[in-house]
């Protein structure tokens, strides 16, 4: 429950925000970064966008996901 | 990787020569919990380093009081309780909210939004939200609070146990048995809170606190940095995630926070009562407080026999020293919340290690 994902807003209306990651649509609330835009990327904690990312950084975390992704399919148990 | 590896292995040395000892460093995050594991470290690192898991875990120092009044709930027919997935199997003292989903009146959620989405697809239901975890998760609580209060949704009720980790470190510090030198801080709770906020628990205990985001090269720069102080004797606070932490925090989360709550004294599991360290909904939310439209007394806190989750959340005790580690208590057949979730020490302790009971 503590993990946090960055993904690129790709659609937004007032505080509601479609952002993508690594290929998922995730539904998120930017309420708590007011002045966010189209096409930022932002961290994603629950349900809310806690932050904004840059590319550089998002795309490390991106890697990691995938990495782990990988790493729990091998793993058989549930990673949560 | 190996060169900054070569730097920890160097570090850790100083600090240990300093100390003349074997150096703890305490995590305070679930996610860095399981990366430690994941990524080996617990291992990795030389003898002269010890990683201890902190209460880090919402799950795991939610008190066995909320637990146990949560399930009442969930015995009520009038009601549906919405939670993180996380919550769902750990035990109380009749059963765990998944022994009782067979009702469906148990829904996960994902994102206190879902809460308020079931309230107004189920009009009527009470729906209860299960409001744990830390400052990352508490803005938004408090956000659905606020659209519930707008949009006149009456039928969501929000049971918060938000929980502040700062006054869990300073309670930590204060217990006298504990070995804690410094404190690897948590990389998504400072995004909200900023590295500042360590800055009155390195004034008064002199421990380095480090905030690290969780990939494991980070963990590994944050322990050189954590051993560097602790050699030079200069603790201080300081941030390697930089692409996400400010000094300040996240302002308008930290608003949102201080408008929808007040903070108050708060039971946490193995820690007891810890002043102002738990969320509890202002005055102007009674409507939608789910203790008081729900009269919930609160719960005597009784451990779960045989347990020692309270001693590993303090630091006291790793997990393969309690005695129902890996023989009655499991991942499959968890007997307390440290193993229940996937943050949890035992949890992460038994599937990447695997270690035995040592007797
Ligand atoms: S191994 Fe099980 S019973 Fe022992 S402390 Fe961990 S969760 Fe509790």
């Amino acid at each position: 429950m503590c993990l946090a994902v960055p993904a690129r807003i790709i659609e937004l209306k007032g505080d509601e925000a479609i952002a993508d990651c690594m290929g998922n649509r995730i539904e998120t609330k930017t309420t708590l970064i007011p002045h966010v835009k189209l096409g930022d990327i932002i961290l994603i904690h629950a349900g809310f966008a806690i932050t904004i990312l840059d590319e550089e950084e998002a795309k490390k975390t991106w890697q990691l996901l995938a990495d782990l992704e990988n790493f729990s399919r091998n793993d058989n148990t549930d990673s949560g | 990787m190996l060169e900054r590896i070569n730097r920890a292995y160097k570090e850790i040395a100083r600090a240990q020569k300093t100390l003349g000892r074997k150096i703890n460093i305490m995590e305070v995050c679930g996610t860095h919990t399981v990366s430690i594991f994941r990524a080996g470290l617990k291992t990795a690192f030389p003898d002269g380093l010890k990683l201890l898991s902190g209460p880090g875990c919402p799950v795991c120092i939610t008190d066995q009081g909320y637990i146990d009044a949560v399930l009442t709930i969930a015995d009520r027919d009038d009601c549906m309780i919405a939670t993180y997935g996380d919550m769902i199997r750990v035990p109380g003292k009749k059963g765990s909210l998944e022994t009782k989903s067979n009702k469906g009146n148990i829904k996960i959620v994902s994102s206190a939004e879902d809460a308020l989405r079931l309230a107004k697809e189920n009009p009527d239901k009470k729906v209860v939200f299960i409001a744990v975890g830390f400052s990352t998760t508490a803005p938004a609580t408090a956000v659905v609070a606020n659209e519930a209060i707008q949009q006149e949704i009456k039928n969501l009720l929000i049971f918060s146990n938000h929980k502040l980790v700062i006054p869990a470190m300073n309670a930590l510090l204060t217990q006298k048995n504990h070995r804690i030198d410094a404190f690897l801080c948590p990389g998504h709770v400072s995004v909200i809170i900023g590295s500042d906020a360590y800055k009155p628990i390195v004034e008064k205990f002199k421990k380095p606190c480090v905030v690290a985001g969780f990939e494991p090269m980070q963990i590994i720069e944050a322990i050189s940095e954590i051993c560097r102080q602790i050699a030079e004797n200069t603790p201080q606070v300081a941030s390697l995630y930089h692409a996400a932490v400010t000094e300040q925090g996240n302002k308008t989360a930290q608003k949102i926070i201080e408008e929808a709550f007040d903070i108050t004294t708060g039971c946490w599991r193995g820690l007891g009562d810890i002043e102002n360290s738990t969320l509890k909904l202002k005055e102007k939310f009674s409507e939608i407080d789910a203790e008081k439209q729900l009269y919930i007394k609160p719960m005597p806190e009784e451990d779960i026999p045989g347990c020692c989750c309270g001693q590993i959340l303090c630091g006291l005790m790793d997990p393969p020293d309690c005695g129902l580690f890996s023989t009655s208590c499991t991942p499959d057949t968890p007997i307390g919340p440290c193993m229940v979730s996937s943050e949890g020490a035992c949890a992460a302790w038994f599937k990447y290690t695997r270690k035995k009971r040592q007797n």
